[in-house]
Formats: structure tokens, sequence, C-alpha cells
């Protein structure tokens, strides 16, 4: 910049903000954390995540296991002997995958987990910054493909909630069955406000006015959209707790109530 | 009458420090009120920018408690008068005297972004027709007054000083309303993702958070164009599909 030089960089957490800045970022960080923490051991315990018909989101699709609920049966042959064995493990990366490149995600974990920045206005520990600009951060542009896949999972799992439905004598709804009808109600409302999906079905266009399918479709998602910061963290928290909910009632710590 | 204490940062580009004045305050009173109140009463060298006192003009620019805001626009109330309150010019841009910045980088920013090109006129007369679906998302990017806050408080500019590389998310949303409008036929994604550097924003909404017009600079400007910049730059499977497309429509 011409003339003279701007105010001195400020030190990593200097800042003349008088309020509590640290707070959200820290809730971010432990929310976060605890996800990932509990997330990463159940897809590893390869066991107790269904009861009947019930199947943790964790673990569904089941491509390869040992439930009723696999797809393709059980593990199969050519997994190395040696190295562990979870259904979850062939499912899971596709919604990580989702949720570590969404947008909102995306600008709440650069600040909690990075502090690029800690928060607006707060000192970076950083000199450098390469922004989403080069490797590795250049490959958050994959998002869409990641909300591909989310889709296709959002059907997977609305055909689980229809299975728990279906009892061993016949139609009734347990506790699980609205446990993870919930779930698949909250994931909608995150991916349809998904602002990939929102320039993919109208936002890319100019003139709406030239296509009123894609205007109503932009229209739709952008409602989703304004409170994509609520729906990802209701959704979090809810696929978390639906596999909680399935995991300790297969545990037999929980029981399932059934209601019809 | 109650009194209320602000540490106004006075100084130069050279240096400078912050000077405690205490002053009356009264009902309703904002933060420039209060600098102006001491500008008249104890402080008359005291530099400070204003004109419309009414949120439009853009000039009161300041950091008040270490946020950019509009001095104009932040009433004491809303303050914790019990510790001083401090006001100090904004960090991302040189200071020329007290709170008064030099923002002209700003100025040279816009001139070299593609000016509106518009379709040929839609009527003989020259005119052109529109529907109000396609004007109301560049509509909320006309309402920056260019107070550059947004512009102070991002980190790309305030804290890694990229000021050669990114144009900022005040020029963001221009590029936005240039490129969204119906009728606009320039092409701005390959600067955009180039010399306008918009793969450094790395969405942290801070510029959202401080814009005095609430405009929703990062979701419905920011990552739209992102949005732009992958269909052109990083989307093979949407290449095929328009490939397809073409070929199909021939
Ligand atoms: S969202 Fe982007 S443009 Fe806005 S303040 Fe953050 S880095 Fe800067
Ligand atoms: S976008 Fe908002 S904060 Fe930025 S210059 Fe315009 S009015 Fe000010
Ligand atoms: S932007 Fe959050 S899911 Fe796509
Ligand atoms: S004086 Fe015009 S915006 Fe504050």
């Amino acid at each position: 910049m011409n003339g003279a030089t701007a105010l001195p960089r400020r030190s990593f957490g200097e800042t003349m903000r008088a309020d509590i800045w640290w707070l959200q970022p820290l809730f971010v960080f432990l929310g976060l954390s605890t996800f990932i923490v509990y997330s990463t051991w159940a897809a590893f315990q390869g066991k107790n995540y269904f009861l009947g018909n019930y199947v943790s989101p964790f673990y569904s699709p089941e491509l390869f296991g040992d439930s009723p609920h696999s797809w393709f049966g059980p593990r199969p042959g050519w997994w190395p002997y040696w190295l562990i064995f979870s259904p979850a493990l062939f499912v899971l990366w596709a919604p990580a995958g989702f949720r570590v490149t969404c947008y909102y995600y995306r600008g709440a974990y650069y600040k909690a987990f990075w502090a690029d920045p800690p928060a607006c206005t707060v000192g970076e520990p950083r000199k450098s910054y390469w922004g989403e600009r080069s490797f590795p951060l250049i490959m958050q542009n994959v998002h869409r493909y990641f909300l591909y896949l989310a889709l296709f999972f959002l059907i997977v799992l609305s055909i689980d909630v229809w299975k728990a439905l279906w009892f061993r004598d016949g139609f009734g709804i347990g506790v699980g069955t609205i446990v993870l009808a919930i779930n698949v109600v909250l994931l909608g409302g995150y991916t349809f406000g998904c602002h990939s999906l929102r320039h993919l079905v109208g936002g890319f266009l100019d003139q709406f006015s030239r296509s009123p399918p894609c205007y109503r479709a932009y229209a739709c998602v952008s409602c989703f959209n304004r409170r994509h910061m609520l729906w990802a963290w209701l959704s979090l928290f809810w696929v978390g707790f639906a596999d909680l909910y399935v995991r300790l009632c297969a545990m037999g710590i929980w029981r399932d109530f059934r209601l019809v | 009458m109650s009194t209320a204490t602000f540490k106004i940062w006075r100084g130069n580009s050279q240096n400078g420090e912050f000077r405690d004045y205490t002053t009356e305050t009264a009902e309703g009173m904002v933060v420039l009120d209060a600098v102006i109140q001491i500008q008249a009463t104890q402080a008359r060298d005291l530099a400070c920018r204003w004109n419309c006192k009414a949120g439009k003009c853009g000039s009161c620019s300041a950091e008040v408690n270490g946020m950019p805001k509009l001095m104009c626009m932040t009433r004491l109330s809303e303050l914790p008068l019990e510790k001083p309150v401090t006001v100090e010019p904004m960090k991302a841009f040189p200071v020329i005297k007290d709170l008064v910045t030099d923002v002209s980088w700003n100025f040279r920013v816009k001139k070299k972004i593609k000016p509106f090109k518009p379709r040929p006129p839609d009527a003989p007369d020259g005119t052109w027709r529109m529907q109000q679906e396609d004007i109301d998302r560049v509509q909320e990017f006309r309402k920056c007054i260019e107070c550059f806050l947004c512009q102070d408080v991002c980190h790309v500019l305030r804290d890694h000083q990229m000021y050669e590389k990114f144009i900022g998310p005040r020029f963001l949303i221009h590029v936005a309303a240039l490129e969204m409008h119906p009728l606009d036929t320039q092409d701005r994604i390959e600067e955009l993702r180039n010399t306008q550097g918009i793969g450094y924003c790395n969405i942290t909404k801070c510029c959202t958070k401080v814009c005095p017009e609430s405009i929703q600079i990062t979701d419905n400007g920011i990552i739209p164009l992102k949005e732009r910049v992958v269909d052109e730059f990083y989307d093979p499977l949407g290449w095929f599909w328009k490939g397809l497309k073409r070929l199909l429509n021939r």
C-alpha cells in the first residue's frame, strides 16, 4: 500500500476488545472435539450398532458387516486380517468429508482450531498465510462432490427410518424410530441449506425469471441456508445422539420403549 | 449528569498514544457525539471525519472497544461505561491524524475491477427490461455505503497485509453485484481467482459481522462467487455436464 504504514501488527491474542471474545471459539472447539472423539471411538467399535430394525446412522449404509442390515454380506475375504474391521469405516468418510468441507464449518474451525483469526480483530499466531488459495486448503473446493454423496446418504437414512417402523410383530413406533426420524429431518435441514446446493439449483443463474423452477428451488434452499449454522450444530449433535441411543439399547443399558 | 471516560488514540502516521478524556453523557448519545463534544471542549485539534451522523455516508468509521464501528451509530447505552471506552482509527489503513485514516487504497482497487457492461438495449428507445426477482440479489450489495469497516476487520488485510493480492470483502461484493447483474455481460471469474485473490478469504465472516448495512457479505456475496470459481476451475464433472448439454443443444 502506498503512503504511511498502518498501525503495527498485533501479537497473538492481542486485542482491544472488551468482551469475552474467546468464548465462542472455545465452544466451537469443545463441541467439535467432543464429536470427533466420540464418532472416532464409535466408528472403531464395530459392534453394538444395531438393534433389531434400528441401525446407527454412523454405520449406514452398512456395505459389509454381520448385521441383517448389511448390503453385500459379511466382512469381505480380501480385507487384511491384521487390519481393524468396522462397517462404519466404509461409509463414515463421506459425511465426515461433507462436514469438513462445509463452508460454515470451515470458517468455524479455522477460527477455533487454527486461530486464523482466533476471533474478529484478535491478533494471530502466524505471520504467513495461504488461505484457501493453495494446497492443502484449495482441496475444500471439492465440497459439491461430497454434497452429492450426502444427498445419497439422506435417501439411505430415510429408508432406515422406514425400516425402523417395522418390528418383528409388524408396524410400530418406538422411541428409536423417532430418534432416527429426527436425525433425518435435521440432516435434511442441514444438507438442503448447503451453499453448493444453493448455487447448483439456481444460484449460478443471473436471470432467475428465465427459469422459474430453478428460482423456486433457489428460494427454498436459501430459506434453509439462512440458518445453516443452526442446522449444522443440531444435526451434528443429533447424529451422535442417534448412534449413542442405538448403541446403549444394543448394549442393554437403555431399553427402547414401544410407543405404538 | 453522568460522565464517561474515552481513551482516544492521538497521533499521526509515525507515532501516537491513547489519551483519556472524561466528558458528560446524556441519554441517546452516540460515540460520535462524545468525540465531537471532546473536540469542542477539551481537544480542539482532535481529527475525526464525519458527515451525515445517520449511518449513511460511511465516513465516521473507527474502532470502538476494539471492534470496527460507525461512531455515529454506536450508542453509549450499548457500551460498558464503567470502564473507559477506547476509540482508535481503523487498523488496516494508514493513519493521517488521530481518528482519520487514508482509505485511498480502496479507490485504487475499485478502478481495477472490470466495469458494468450491459447487453444491447431491449427496447428501441435504448432501455432495458428486468424482473424484480432478477435484481433482488444485487440490490442487497448496492446498500453498501463504503465505510470500509469490512476491509478493516478482514484479517487478510488487517493482519496479513495482502493489499496487493486480495481486494477485500467490500470489493468482492462489488464484483458480486456486477457479476450477478441480469444485464451484465462481462466475465470476471478469472481475475477473481487470480489477481483479486478470492481464495484468500477463509469465510470466517468477520466482515459480515461488522457491516452496518447488514449485508450478508459472506453468505450471499463471497461464497456464491467462490462457487462460480469452482464451476470454472475445479469441477470436472460440471464441465462434462455442460459440454454434454451444449452437444445436445446443437
Ligand atoms: S469472511 Fe473472508 S473477506 Fe470476510 S473478513 Fe473473513 S476472510 Fe475477510
Ligand atoms: S460492505 Fe458493509 S462494511 Fe463493507 S464497506 Fe459496504 S457497508 Fe461498509
Ligand atoms: S455449505 Fe455447509 S453443507 Fe455445504
Ligand atoms: S457520519 Fe455518516 S456514517 Fe457516520
